[in-house]
């Protein structure tokens, strides 16, 4: 991966200088008009939180079954990429909100959940700051519950009635929208993969530094 | 009695209905956007600006904190390993 780091940087960046002009040309949406665009970068930025959750929870499951402690260093560094990119699903959401739905927010189940979630492993990180000795279990159990509401979140526009656009309009997304759509989901999940892959090299380098004072003492 | 009432109940019930289907009154003057109340007027380009500028500025934020810490761990490295080197010598 440390050889692959540099050229796959340079190519998210350029998938992401990229991604204004394919979203630019896709159609206008009948009903949205332009303010749908945020589409294309607000729904890629809620499948890398989901990645980074599942990331998360499966690693903290390994920590916790099996006593890795590489296993929760990766967890702690998805934590991390999972609320920075819950954060973007969750201010572009209300932008969009604000001039298709006429409100910035309404507590339906699907974003009362997404929220829930963001808060879940919001509370992850601070358990894992303050939480102090043991706090690492803890934590791990935290990620694990995040998880396990993850396909809750996906599925509750499908259970419950709400204002929210159903999972079903993007597998019918015309050509014309998916093309633009599938790119930005692939721009978002590749800098997942490298945030991903640079904060798990600093959780790395604070253990070889914890290591280090545990030899001078 | 209940029978006259029931009667005048079933001949109203087309009435309603038909008013209920009227379609909705015609629009008699058209306003600029510009007139309407500031409540009312919300251009989607603001707001779509916002959102892709959020993106990029998190996602740079969060580039320069991963930055800053591992410089701050590297550092903190190089002076123990200084302070262990010295302390053999």
């Amino acid at each position: 991966m440390k050889r692959a780091f540099g050229p796959l940087s340079f190519l998210a960046a350029v998938m992401f200088a990229y991604a204004p002009i394919m979203i630019a040309r896709a159609p206008y949406e009948s009903t949205m008009g332009l303010v749908q665009k945020i589409f294309y970068f607000h729904v890629p930025s809620w499948f890398a939180m989901f990645t980074a959750v599942f990331v998360c929870g499966i690693q903290s499951a390994i920590f916790l079954f099996k006593r890795r402690p590489s296993a929760d260093r990766l967890a702690f560094a998805a934590g991390e990429i999972a609320v920075l990119f819950g954060f973007m699903g969750l201010v572009t959401g209300p932008l969009w909100g604000r001039k298709s739905w006429g409100v910035w927010w309404q507590w339906d189940a699907r974003l009362t959940m997404a929220l829930l979630v963001q808060m879940t492993f919001i509370g992850y990180l601070i358990v894992r700051k303050y939480g102090g000795p043991g706090s690492d279990k803890l934590a791990a159990a935290m990620a694990i519950f995040g998880m396990f509401n993850v396909p809750f979140v996906y599925m509750s526009v499908n259970i419950w009635r709400t204002i929210h656009p159903p999972t079903t309009v993007i597998p019918k997304l015309p050509a014309e929208m998916g093309g633009p759509f599938w790119f930005c989901v692939a721009a978002f999940m590749l800098l997942c993969v490298l945030l991903l892959t640079l904060r798990a090299q600093l959780e790395h380098r604070r253990a070889a530094l914890d290591a280090l004072y545990l030899e001078q003492e | 009695m209940l029978t006259r009432f029931l009667g005048t109940v079933l001949s109203l019930l087309p009435a309603v209905s038909a008013f209920a289907m009227q379609p909705p009154a015609p629009q008699n003057e058209f306003i600029p956007i510009d007139k309407l109340p500031p409540a009312d007027q919300l251009p989607s380009a603001p707001l779509l600006v916002a959102a892709y500028a959020f993106v990029w500025i998190a996602v740079m934020f969060y580039l320069w904190t991963i930055w800053r810490r591992l410089n701050k761990v590297e550092a903190e490295m190089r002076t123990l390993e200084q302070r262990s080197a010295a302390g053999r010598r």
